[in-house]
């Protein structure tokens, strides 16, 4: 959303290394590169964020002793990257065509210093404000699938942010619907 | 027999306990593992470190060592030092983990380590500073697994802020003529803590049930995982549920308010530790 955009190419099911297989499911590996540099510490604790939200929506037992490769390469970050990757994970299983129990989306919500509740903040209001969340929220019953948290708050406000992502997944949801459609009926 | 049938089908032999709301171990679904911690040069393996701590959360074996050394400091940040955690998880820790560079859980656990101590602000940064823009303390934590059986976020954390408790810095002062630093080794001063993190860790099972401090074994079968870090005031530091089973708001308020229970246990704990080592 705004300037950030994060290309996801998807792969699989595939055929997967020896030591790697598992028997009775789909083996998920995510990769996340970096606008500049090398993958560091950062992209490789989000690559495990984004890899267990993954799994816990893929049908990985209709698709044992496979692999589903997800890449991510950021194109430009300008605030909420990391729900925007999480967005653009889903779109791609969603075009891929993998069978998903749910879909999900990412939604990143910023606490500035006053207490006002900012939804997908810039790179300018994230580093100003006194706590930034992250939340995964699902399709079907608009449950927390993941959930980061950047500096500190209280426990009601952080209530009062997931109830904000909640409703705004509601938006993101439509979204993909828009966006699938329009694919697809060409 | 029933070691059999916990090989073969882990899962049903872990549902029948659950159902009875409590564990193979004995323990009950919201209960701690025993913890010990011990502090310091005396009781302590690591007499190079400037403060260590070794911390015991059941089997789960967590050893942390801080070193204090001396560096610029940024550019940008000319009143600020560092703190600059490192998680190993050896292979003798466990069979899961082989030697050679860092696995994508020791990786993820040291940006774990990381972002606690940024969004509690358990040190401020400044007060590492020593010459503004010309010297600064660096620490160096770095947190080795002795024994993995689980919940290796919560007793690293642990290790951690036990570690930067016993934190001894020699005084230094900056001769203004040459520009050279001088370091007193007989004037030491504790680092000032501000905060007190503490993480506690809930694994997820099913989608419904929580439990609390999960073995390897439980984290092996469990569909989710949830780590919450709270600090004094009962304010959230932070929030990690890294996929896995959905949870909804309200399962979610029952782990913070476990979590706020246990740091109230946690800081006892310490606080008694430390007095019994005060002394010296």
């Amino acid at each position: 959303p705004g300037d950030t955009s994060v290309l996801a190419g998807l792969y699989g099911p595939a055929e997967v290394k020896g030591s790697k297989e598992l028997p009775d499911r789909a083996t998920l590996e995510v990769l996340l590169r970096p606008k500049v540099g090398l993958p560091g510490v950062t992209e490789r604790s989000r690559e495990q964020l984004l890899r267990q939200t993954c799994e816990a929506v893929v049908l990985g037992v209709l698709h044992p002793r496979t692999a589903i490769t997800l890449v991510l390469q950021v194109l430009s970050d300008a605030g909420s990257l990391l729900s925007c990757c999480l967005n653009a994970a889903c779109m791609g299983l969603l075009d891929a065509g993998l069978p998903l129990s749910s879909l999900f989306c990412g939604v990143t919500c910023a606490l500035d210093p006053n207490g006002t509740i900012v939804l997908d903040p810039t790179t300018r209001q994230e580093q100003e404000a006194r706590a930034v969340f992250t939340f995964a929220i699902d399709s079907a019953e608009k449950k927390v699938l993941m959930a980061t948290t950047k500096g500190s708050c209280s426990v009601e406000e952080m209530q009062q942010c997931l109830a904000a992502a909640q409703r705004a997944a509601d938006t993101i949801f439509q979204f993909y619907r828009d966006s699938v459609r329009r694919r697809y009926s060409k | 027999l029933s070691i059999c049938f916990r090989t073969v089908e882990p899962l049903e032999y872990y549902r029948r306990f659950l159902k009875e709301n409590c564990r193979p171990d004995g323990r009950e679904l919201g209960e701690f593992r025993a913890t010990t911690v011990n502090i310091g040069k005396s009781c302590c393996s690591i007499t190079t470190a400037d403060g260590s701590a070794l911390v015991k959360l059941g089997n789960t074996t967590v050893i942390c060592g801080v070193k204090a050394e001396l560096a610029a400091p940024a550019v940008d940040s000319a009143n600020k030092g560092y703190i600059v955690p490192n998680v190993e998880l050896p292979s003798l820790c466990s069979t899961r983990f082989r030697s050679g560079p860092p696995g994508e859980e020791a990786q993820a656990a040291s940006q774990f380590i990381a972002d606690v101590i940024e969004n509690s602000q358990i040190i401020a940064k400044e007060d590492l500073c020593i010459a503004s823009g010309k010297l600064a303390w660096v620490l160096y934590c770095d947190i080795i697994c002795l024994d993995y059986d689980g919940n290796i976020l919560d007793a690293s954390a642990f290790a951690l802020l036990a570690a930067l408790k016993n934190v001894q810095l020699p005084s230094v002062t900056v001769n203004e003529e040459t520009g050279l630093s001088e370091v007193n080794l007989k004037q030491k001063n504790p680092l000032i803590i501000r905060k007190h993190p503490v993480a506690t860790s809930f694994a997820i099972f099913d989608d419904t049930l929580l439990i609390v401090d999960p073995t390897a074994e439980e984290e092996d079968l469990a569909t989710g995982t949830v780590t919450i870090v709270t600090d004094d005031e009962g304010r959230l530091c932070s929030v990690h549920k890294p996929g896995g089973s959905p949870l909804t708001g309200a399962k979610l308020q029952d782990c913070i308010t476990r979590a706020i229970t246990r740091h109230k246990e946690v800081k006892k704990l310490i606080d008694k530790v430390i007095k019994s080592i005060k002394p010296k």
